[in-house]
């Protein structure tokens, strides 16, 4: 049910019509599924599918000081970015955990960062605190509707609609131009493991953008796609969810993030902890898991070995492209190698598990 | 939502279908709908006794887990094979293929006291 504070999306309206299942993530009402997630979940390992991601948060950080609050609030390196580049990243408290993970886009005079829709406020307030002269800091998120568009035929769907030369923007980079008439950010990126973009406009645009990339996508058999099928294809990726596989709690190191984490950048919030993490090994690990029955191992569940609690779930689900249950949890560093066998205690029973290589999913493209 | 007339209805949105003293079980299409893609459904063997208002089996589907509560009491004559490779029936077909499970009931009657078709519309309007 959708109470009162929910907000909504600018693509709001077309979810209902479109037969959306509308359900409150983030303080937003938002599509979990349209026909089935399975089914959309298929759609776009096969062709193409459009996902409205506008919950998402968007700032921008501009000013003569950027790159250095950048460089010492997240933990990849934002020096090696070049404009029209993005970069997957994090921010870390002090202790090492992690505040939010996000992607931090390069423009030719400011930086953006699209963080996660539970995190906004929390970011903002975080961020604030440790601008400095020569930083300016803004929340733009409701000034952006943010469209992703994923699947193989992405591409030529996309570029019927904009003068950009879709083939020249290379995986994590973007381009501003047109797209169906609209100002737009289109960058190559997403959360599905395929082939895609992500595009951000306006939000009196979204709706007109929302509608020709449905249109033009109606030969290859476009379908809009809920949160149900996002997180699934996620999931068969190994990409990491905030609130899930990765919070205040866990480190990137031990979430398998070492490659955001530049530990040679120069100081950055976090880093001494990180190092320090780093020198000692982490003591667990967020490994893949795939399970021998049918039963799916949900967040929170005991992942055992030896009779003895060693691990945790962090996600779970079938696999549509697998057609078994797949998994993520931490688990004490020296049983994360594949073949290790596990058990997780799904409720009354033991479910036999075992340690696999991720991403579980890769697309023979 | 599909209600089918003829059927008796729980509160916990599993319905029930009464010839003789066999009550055939399953789940209404308002919750396959709220459950979405089911994936798994782990049901009693024959010969099992089930209780009124007890748990026999679960259902996991992609979103979450839910347990399935009998409407009567009895002893699970037949159970529906078709949805361990196939558990998408219960989505596809709620009042037919996706059936569950089949219970001699002792008491015939404790059928009569559930919901009626119009009393479940009620429930789930």
């Amino acid at each position: 049910m959708v109470d009162m504070d929910t907000k909504k999306t600018p693509l709001y309206e077309s979810h209902v019509a479109a037969g959306g299942k509308l359900v409150e993530f983030a303080g937003y009402s938002m599509p979990v599924q349209y026909r089935g997630i399975i089914d959309e979940h298929k759609k776009v390992r096969e062709a193409v599918g459009l996902f409205d991601v506008s919950h998402m948060g968007e700032f921008f950080v501009r000013g003569p000081k950027a790159l250095d609050f950048l460089q010492k609030v997240t933990i990849n390196d934002v020096s090696k970015l070049e404009a029209g580049q993005a970069q997957y990243s994090a921010m870390c408290y002090q202790n090492g955990g992690i505040i939010d993970d996000l992607i931090v886009y390069r423009f030719a005079d400011a930086y953006m960062l699209i963080v996660n829709a539970g995190n906004i406020a929390k970011n903002f307030d975080w961020l604030l605190q440790h601008v400095e002269d020569g930083v300016a800091l803004t929340d733009d998120s409701d000034d952006y509707a943010l469209m992703a568009l994923q699947g193989r035929h992405a591409e030529a769907v996309l570029q019927d609609l904009t003068k950009i030369q879709l083939s020249e923007v290379k995986f994590y980079r973007f381009a501003e131009g047109d797209v169906a008439g609209r100002k737009a950010i289109v960058s190559r990126t997403g959360y599905t493991g395929e082939d895609g973009f992500e595009i951000a406009v306006g939000p009196n645009d979204a709706e007109p953008v929302w509608q020709s990339l449905m249109a033009a996508g109606s030969s290859y058999g476009i379908e809009p796609i809920g949160l149900g099928a996002r997180d699934t294809l996620r999931l068969e990726m190994k990409y990491c969810l905030y609130g899930n596989d990765i919070d205040e709690t866990t480190n990137p190191l031990e979430a398998g993030l070492g490659w955001i984490t530049k530990l040679d950048k120069g100081d950055f919030i976090g880093a001494s902890v990180l190092r320090k993490v780093k020198e000692d090994k982490p003591k667990r690990k967020l490994v893949g898991l795939q399970l021998t029955d049918r039963n799916i191992a949900r967040h929170g569940y005991d992942i055992l070995h030896d009779g003895v609690r060693v691990g945790v779930i962090t996600s779970g689900s079938l696999s549509p492209s697998l057609g078994y249950p797949i998994a993520l949890g931490y688990v004490e560093a020296e049983l994360a190698v594949p073949d290790t066998e596990l058990i997780v205690q799904i409720r009354n029973r033991e479910a036999s598990a075992k340690v696999v290589k991720t991403p579980f999913y890769k697309k023979p493209y | 939502m599909n209600v089918p007339a003829e059927l008796k209805f729980t509160q916990e949105h599993e319905w029930v279908k009464l010839e003789g003293n066999v009550a055939t079980v399953g789940i209404t299409d308002y919750a396959q709908a709220e459950l979405s893609d089911v994936v798994f459904v782990e049901l009693p063997e024959v010969g099992d006794s089930v209780e009124n208002g007890e748990t026999f089996g679960t259902i996991e589907a992609v979103k979450a887990l839910s347990e399935l509560f009998s409407p009567i009491s009895g002893k699970v004559v037949a159970v529906n094979d078709q949805l361990a490779d196939s558990p998408e029936l219960v989505n596809s077909d709620p009042y037919g293929d996706g059936w569950m499970i089949k219970v001699e009931v002792g008491n015939p009657a404790s059928v009569d006291s559930l919901l009626s078709a119009d009393d479940y519309k009620n429930l789930i309007s």
